[in-house]
């Protein structure tokens, strides 16, 4: 791979963990919400690049299903949702933004030691693809548990499958992923179907005493 | 055109199937197609043993998934058996409604497919899709009662399941770059068979990483402490055949999947050996799940951290590895599985009859429904290890060879086990012998599949057919 091609992939998987500690410090769902399409665009440009650099045109549904779906189609449903099921639009943390984005600088790091320790004979793109990765999920398992609310979880679990299909993507000739890349996004659609059907509004250990009470004391 | 063999059928008569109860109106007639299907699938599977298709790019048949295939299969009809006459009782009760039956039915099948097809997959990538189509599966049924404990439960399952299920693909994509040096681009990269035969020159410390991901993926569905959490709320809230199911069947899958590789990290001279971990998370969940017998209140969720404990004997068994401990881990896997469904299949009967899941409500069973209440004792004796039942023998197999490789671990087992066994006594004491309380209305409950379960554990545990014998061995020979 030539060295522009090589930069452009880097700088765009770069974005995509940017993009990910924007995640972390947002408080108003909206907000988080309009940051995850931006993530959404940077790995749907991130694929569509892969897959000019690797010849793979198949790659190219993968990023067109990243654009449509979740740039566009899932963000606005979920916009929908919030207002429809007059969900609380401020987001509660467990932990203040402080120590998240530490901790969040922390992983990064962490993945970065394990991931370029053990690849130093893989192909430079690809390994730092995979540091690249393992960061966006990381960073996305912290959102979600540092994060109350059930939207903003699901959020989090998207930004796990956005580092994923980075992943997968960056392994040059990998089979199946636009197939995983589908599957997943049957997954991401159940989870957003969920919420509005069974009108989750919040996630469900909430600081009501008498509902912890009915299920942790009366079911047990 | 694919010819029309053993695997075909397993996969095309559960998928054709689902699409069908989808469509059909009338629960009496779903329910024994439902039966009639999961029948012909279990005919299906018993026709591998006659004949194995050659393994392709997507698909494997060896000696090692037939018999995770086949106890499936089993488990599957028997379940399916005992889910028609549960299913009626909660129609009637008015829990579900006819349009929810439908959608029940036609997962059912649809799990059916989803765990058929992860264990016959070839491809790595293949079987995490069926992986991902079964949680999803489960996840629906779970949270099919709608009530705020069944949807708190679904969704718990759903995230913890989903994050456990990122962590495999993280895992399997890194399998392939480890092998894509060595094997090429492409499909290769991602078969089974092509990897275990080139898995000497792949990188070791790529492997190494990519277990931790896909141990710590697949063991959250296995439910293995500390990532189990979803597991005794899924069990408690959903309807009891899917609990059935999922202790039964799932669990077995999801470990299927990491037995396949652990033995590609075993080929490798290099690689990290995947045993102590395994034998760590296996005792760990053993010793935790046994603390927690003791304070359960509702009796789903009691047996649900049961099936806790007796995963984490298997994978303890399997991490120790070698023939005998292989062996014993296939052994109380089947064990395990035949009797957990057996006692949710009366379980469910017996809630149902008695209105409520709280233990404490549950009293003197052998006064008021003597048949469900000592087909309760005759499981929880099995489940709890007693002889001359099939899990003795296999309890036994795995302490006596840890005794002899390792007597310090032997004894943190044992300990886990006697903990757990005192849990289910003394809650069995009061649910079978006590003063009776509550309904004493005689159920319509089917004894068959309960009784054709415990009666193979009880054979089990007097005499294993010698072609068994001889077949585990081969296989636990196969795992290394």
């Amino acid at each position: 791979m030539n060295g522009l091609a090589f930069d452009v992939a880097h700088l765009l998987a770069g974005g995509l963990v940017l993009v990910s500690f924007m995640m972390l410090y947002q408080d108003r769902l909206y907000a988080l919400l309009n940051v995850f399409a931006l993530q959404a665009v940077v790995l749907s440009l991130s694929v569509a690049w892969q897959a000019w650099a690797q010849d793979a045109p198949h790659l190219y549904i993968t990023a067109a299903i990243a654009l449509v779906l979740k740039a566009i189609a899932i963000p606005v449903a979920l916009h929908r949702i919030i207002a429809r099921l007059g969900i609380q639009r401020q987001i509660e943390t467990v932990v203040g933004v402080g120590p998240t984005m530490m901790a969040g600088i922390a992983l990064v790091a962490l993945s970065m030691v394990v991931m370029l320790r053990v690849t130093p004979e893989a192909d430079p793109l690809a390994r730092e693809d995979l540091a690249f990765a393992l960061s966006v999920l990381l960073l996305g398992l912290l959102m979600m548990v540092t994060r109350h609310n059930a939207v903003s979880q699901v959020v989090g679990f998207m930004s796990i499958e956005n580092g994923l299909i980075l992943a997968g993507t960056g392994a040059k000739g990998m089979p199946l992923v636009v197939e995983i890349s589908v599957a997943f996004s049957v997954l991401v659609a159940f989870i957003v179907i969920g919420i509005f059907l069974f009108r989750i509004r919040e996630r469900f250990d909430t600081v009501d005493v008498q509902a912890l009470d009915r299920f942790r004391g009366g079911q047990q | 055109m694919t010819p029309i063999n053993g695997v075909t059928l397993i996969l095309a008569v559960p998928a054709a199937t689902a699409a069908l109860l989808a469509f059909l109106p009338g629960y009496r007639l779903s329910a024994r197609l439902n039966m009639l299907s999961a029948f012909v699938t279990l005919v299906a599977a018993l026709s591998l043993f006659a004949y194995k298709p050659e393994p392709g790019p997507y698909i494997l048949v060896d000696d090692l998934n037939i018999v995770f295939i086949v106890l499936s299969s089993f488990v599957g009809f028997t379940t399916s058996v005992f889910s028609a006459s549960y299913i009626a009782h909660e129609l009637e009760t008015g829990r579900l409604k006819a349009v929810h039956l439908r959608f029940y039915h036609a997962m059912y099948q649809v799990l059916l497919f989803a765990m058929n097809l992860a264990l016959v997959a070839n491809n790595i990538g293949l079987m995490w899709v069926a992986i991902e189509l079964a949680t999803l599966t489960t996840v629906l049924m779970v949270g099919i009662y709608r009530t705020h404990e069944a949807l708190e439960a679904a969704w718990k399952y759903f995230i913890l399941g989903s994050v456990g299920i990122a962590l495999a693909l993280f895992g399997t994509i890194l399998v392939y770059m480890a092998a894509r040096p060595v094997v090429g681009e492409g499909l290769d990269g991602m078969v089974w068979t092509v990897l275990i035969q080139r898995v000497v020159d792949f990188d070791p410390a790529f492997l190494n990483v990519a277990f931790v991901f896909l141990l710590l993926g697949y063991g959250t569905k296995v439910g293995l402490a500390p990532l189990h959490a979803w597991l005794p709320d899924a069990h408690a809230e959903g309807p009891t055949p899917i609990s059935a199911v999922l202790s039964g069947l799932l669990l077995n899958v999801a470990l299927y999947a990491v037995l396949r590789f652990k033995m590609l990290l075993a080929a490798n001279p290099g690689a990290l050996a995947p045993g102590p971990l395994m034998v760590t998370m296996g005792l760990t969940s053993l010793v935790f799940a046994g603390f927690m017998l003791y304070r359960r209140r509702d009796i789903k969720r009691m047996f649900g951290y049961s099936s806790i404990e007796h995963m984490g004997i298997i994978v303890f068994a399997f991490g120790m590895g070698g023939p005998l401990a292989n062996f014993a881990g296939l052994l109380h896997m089947t064990m395990h599985s035949l009797t957990k469904s057996a006692i949710f299949f009366t379980v469910g009967h017996i809630a149902q009859v008695k209105g409520t899941q709280r233990i404490a409500d549950i009293r003197g069973l052998t006064v008021t429904h003597p048949m469900l209440g000592w087909g309760l004792v005759v499981g929880v004796v099995a489940i709890a290890g007693m002889p001359p039942l099939g899990i003795f023998m296999s309890e036994f197999l795995v302490v006596s060879s840890t005794f002899a490789r390792n007597p310090l671990l032997a004894l943190v087992l044992v300990g886990g086990l006697l903990v757990g066994f005192g849990a289910l006594f003394l809650r069995l004491q009061g649910v079978a012998f006590g003063e009776p309380v509550g309904s004493t209305a005689p159920v319509e409950a089917s004894y068959v599949p309960t009784g054709m379960h415990l009666g193979l554990v009880l054979m089990a545990g007097v005499y294993l057919p010698p072609p068994l014998v001889t077949w585990f061995q081969h296989v636990a020979g196969l795992l290394g």
